[in-house]
């Protein structure tokens, strides 16, 4: 096996135990991600609390894998939304043309002249108060993908349109092919490689704006734990070095992000 | 008399070094504001960091001492209320100027409360004096002596005079020339504001020398709290004006001689529930809210003493009510400490027909108590606070969601559409007295935060503190005033339409090179007595560790 394939493996491994422990996150832990242990607030870690407590005393090991659940099946879910969109847009922009083409191009870059920020914040100001914490986590993600494929969608338009001046469309085309056999069977499996990269690129992505929108306070609802509220305590620098255990999640989030990283030229080499 | 010079020499050393000694006139002092300040123009004043530039800069009448919280003579040496409320009589010291040499008389209080009372000028200043219809007839009769009356009796009427930066009504310079220990030499917009010392100051140390003994000061825009610690770590300010609990326990942590607790501040953290009746909320929903058990319940549900020792470091002590008690006089001290206790709070619920049911707390129609708590985002501190309520609440079956949205929203909920089941905010106060509380306590008042703007009265009790809060601003005593806002004070109690969690302490960090603080509750909190403060003989910036 080459180093690169064996890091590869090992990245996927890393990320599958990951995923299994947050998913199975009830029973690696027996605490609840919210109870309080009002008596040990930013306890160091210890064998009652693996990875010590924050600061309103609740074991961070529970939270973290709770929170990996979390950000880890949410942000695919996104990436996943966002790449369909920018696949079918995208795609057919690119083969269509003409105006279809043009309108696709123009409502992409408009929305990418908005800011995210704010428009998730309006959203957010729009939606109920009384929502259940994990319909707000879900719709957070589910807001995250919808506003997130127009990047996604230029790289796919721009592939789609170097196939549709491909010889082998344009022989499909001279021998009568028709149109949607010609998207499903050659436009789009084509176009594969491409929505897998950006689907993989996008998770992590996500992953990073759900922190960035915690550490606004802005997303995941508290006491629902998430990477990106696990994040907030660490503000400030000098709370990790009084309390070196509070960095745990962010060492996380970092190798996580690496891992998606590094496995992403094998999902190229796959297609 | 070997004997007495060496005694004569120790005596003289020790005071060469002592703190006090090693001080000396001059020198800039550094700090930082949290804002850009709108306007140098004192009268048009309205946010707090031009007020900070304006208690370093102005001249006023009357002057309350940040530290003993009474009235000390300024520009005028004495001064007569009318017992209706309605006239002051102010006598003024005698040959001043102000810092452009121009000549302090009476005409210029008379300029200055004519701008500050014209409706054209909009001063912010100006409409804690508009309590009637009419005009305010000033009276000049010798350069030493002005008499001022309103159209209306005025509540605390001589302290309001603390707010009023006299002007010179014939220097060019208009509101630049000032009667203060330091007029602003130079300003950079968005980066910094720079006093220098009044060379006219007309106050002098007990010594006789002239106040203030810095040359200047030296103060940078920074809205970054965290930037400000650090730069006070590396030694480039000298003040911190407010800490959050966590800062302060890190600073206290590194070096405890920087670290200052003035003590318990003003400034509360409070919970209410919506009691508008037009809100859109459930009709069970807004039966709960109106119900002062239920609310008496919440209230004593929440464990205040955690929320101290845990949010604020044991920075923060529980809150008694409407007023802290670091405001000494208008404090109700007949008033009961507030006490976690959760079986007081399920005692109240089952009286008010609640019943609880497999770890649920329902209504009398079989409704689950649950409630959304909105707070402002980005507030770290306020959002723990929500969560350790959260946890408390559910000791008794009650669920509470909570929600964070940025403050234009939240105020857009809070005053207009009222689409919110019970908010966590702060509540700041710079005022000692309660008529700046006005609009708070009358029913008709916007900032009657459970149910504003009310036509009339909702409750008996809401009837009865705005009979209250009228009568003590026309009461002709302190004492009477006293009495009535007592009162106020114990129905707010009582009834919890807003519940008081916690008041958090006055946190401050004065580098070891500032010689004379003396912090205090008051703002400005660290630099009250700029004009004593000195600076030691080796003071250098950067030398703090």
């Amino acid at each position: 096996m080459s180093p690169a394939r064996l890091l590869r493996t090992t990245c996927g491994t890393f990320l599958c135990a990951v995923f299994l422990a947050g998913l199975f996150a009830g029973g690696v832990t027996h605490y609840s991600y919210a109870t309080q242990f009002r008596e040990a607030p930013n306890a160091a870690p210890s064998p009652t609390h693996l990875f010590g407590t924050d600061s309103l005393g609740r074991d961070l090991f529970t939270r973290v894998l709770y929170g990996t659940r979390v950000s880890l099946l949410l942000a695919p879910a996104a990436a996943f939304l966002s790449t369909i969109i920018a696949g079918v847009f995208g795609a057919f922009a690119g083969f269509v043309g003409g105006w279809f083409e043009a309108a696709v191009l123009a409502v992409a870059d408009l929305s990418m002249a908005l800011p995210l920020l704010f428009v998730l914040l309006a959203l957010r100001a729009m939606l109920p108060l009384d929502i259940d914490p994990v319909v707000s986590v879900a719709a957070t993600f589910i807001l995250l993908g919808l506003l997130g494929w127009q990047a996604s969608l230029r790289v796919v338009w721009a592939a789609s349109k170097n196939l549709r001046d491909s010889d082998f469309l344009l022989l499909a085309r001279a021998t009568g092919c028709p149109r949607s056999r010609i998207i499903l069977r050659h436009v789009l499996p084509n176009l594969r490689p491409v929505l897998l990269a950006q689907f993989w690129i996008s998770i992590p992505l996500y992953v990073l704006t759900e922190a960035t929108l915690s550490m606004l306070g802005l997303g995941v609802m508290e006491p629902l734990p998430s990477w990106g509220n696990l994040l907030r305590g660490l503000e400030d620098f000098s709370v990790v070095h009084a309390n070196p255990w509070r960095a745990l999640p962010l060492v996380l989030l970092v190798v996580v992000v690496i891992c998606f990283q590094l496995i992403l030229p094998a999902q190229e080499e796959i297609a | 008399m070997i004997a007495r010079s060496f005694w004569g020499f120790l005596l003289f050393a020790f005071a060469a070094f002592s703190p006090a000694a090693q001080a000396q006139s001059g020198g800039e002092l550094h700090f930082c504001l949290h804002g850009e300040p709108k306007t140098f123009n004192p009268i048009l004043v309205d946010d707090e960091a031009a007020e900070q530039i304006r208690y370093l800069t102005g001249g006023v009448l009357i002057r309350l001492n940040r530290q003993t919280q009474a009235l000390e003579p300024a520009l005028a040496t004495s001064w007569d209320t009318s017992r209706d409320r309605r006239t002051i009589t102010l006598h003024l010291r005698k040959g001043l100027r102000f810092s452009d040499g121009t000549p302090f008389t009476s005409e210029d209080v008379a300029y200055t409360v004519k701008l500050m009372m014209d409706p054209q000028t909009h001063s912010p200043t100006g409409d804690a004096f508009r309590s009637g219809d009419g005009a305010v007839d000033v009276k000049t009769p010798s350069p030493d002596v002005v008499t001022i009356t309103f159209p209306a009796p005025i509540a605390g009427l001589d302290r309001l005079f603390d707010q009023v930066a006299i002007m010179s009504a014939h220097s060019p310079k208009k509101e630049m020339a000032v009667l203060g220990p330091f007029f602003v030499a130079e300003y950079k917009a968005g980066s910094s504001v720079l006093l220098k010392k009044n060379p006219n100051y007309w106050k002098r140390d007990a010594q006789g020398n002239p106040l203030p003994y810095l040359d200047s000061i030296h103060i940078d825009i920074q809205r970054n709290r965290d930037i400000e610690l650090v730069r006070f770590r590396k030694g480039e300010l000298q003040l911190i004006n407010r800490l959050d609990a966590e800062q302060f326990e890190r600073l206290r942590h590194d070096d405890p001689a920087v670290a200052r607790n003035a003590g318990t501040g003003l400034d509360a953290e409070e919970l209410w529930f919506n009691e508008v009746p037009s809100a859109p909320l459930p009709e069970y929903k807004k039966t709960w809210f109106h119900t002062t058990e239920f609310r008496r319940a919440i209230s004593a549900a929440i464990n205040r003493d955690d929320l101290c020792r845990i949010v604020y470091s044991g920075y923060a002590k529980p809150a008694y009510g409407p007023v802290s008690p670091a405001n000494r006089f208008w404090f109700n001290s007949a008033l009961e400490k507030p006490t976690y206790d959760p079986k007081l709070a399920l005692a109240l619920l089952t009286h008010a027909g609640f019943r609880h049911e497999n770890e649920t707390m329902k209504d009398a129609a079989g409704n689950r108590v649950e409630f959304n708590l909105v707070t402002n985002s980005g507030n770290a501190t306020r959002e723990k606070m929500a969560v350790m309520i959260q946890q408390d609440l559910s000791q008794l079956g009650i669920k509470v969601n909570v929600v964070t949205l940025d403050f234009p929203s939240l105020i857009e909920r809070m005053t207009r559409t009222f689409d919110y089941d019970a908010c966590l905010l702060g509540l700041v106060n710079t005022d000692l007295d309660p008529d700046s509380q006005m609009t708070v306590w009358l029913s008709s008042g916007e900032n009657h935060q459970w149910n504003p703007n009310q036509k009339t009265p909702a409750t008996t009790w809401e009837g009865e503190i705005d009979k209250l809060m009228r009568e003590q601003a026309s009461a002709p005593t302190d004492k009477e005033r006293k009495a009535k806002f007592d009162r106020v004070q114990q129905i707010v109690a009582e009834q919890a339409p807003f519940i008081y969690l916690i008041n958090k302490d006055v946190l401050v960090a004065v580098s070891s090179s500032v010689v004379g603080t003396a912090p205090v509750v008051l703002s400005p909190q660290a630099f009250w007595n700029a004009e004593t403060l000195r600076l030691n003989a080796g003071a250098a910036l950067g030398a703090q560790k």
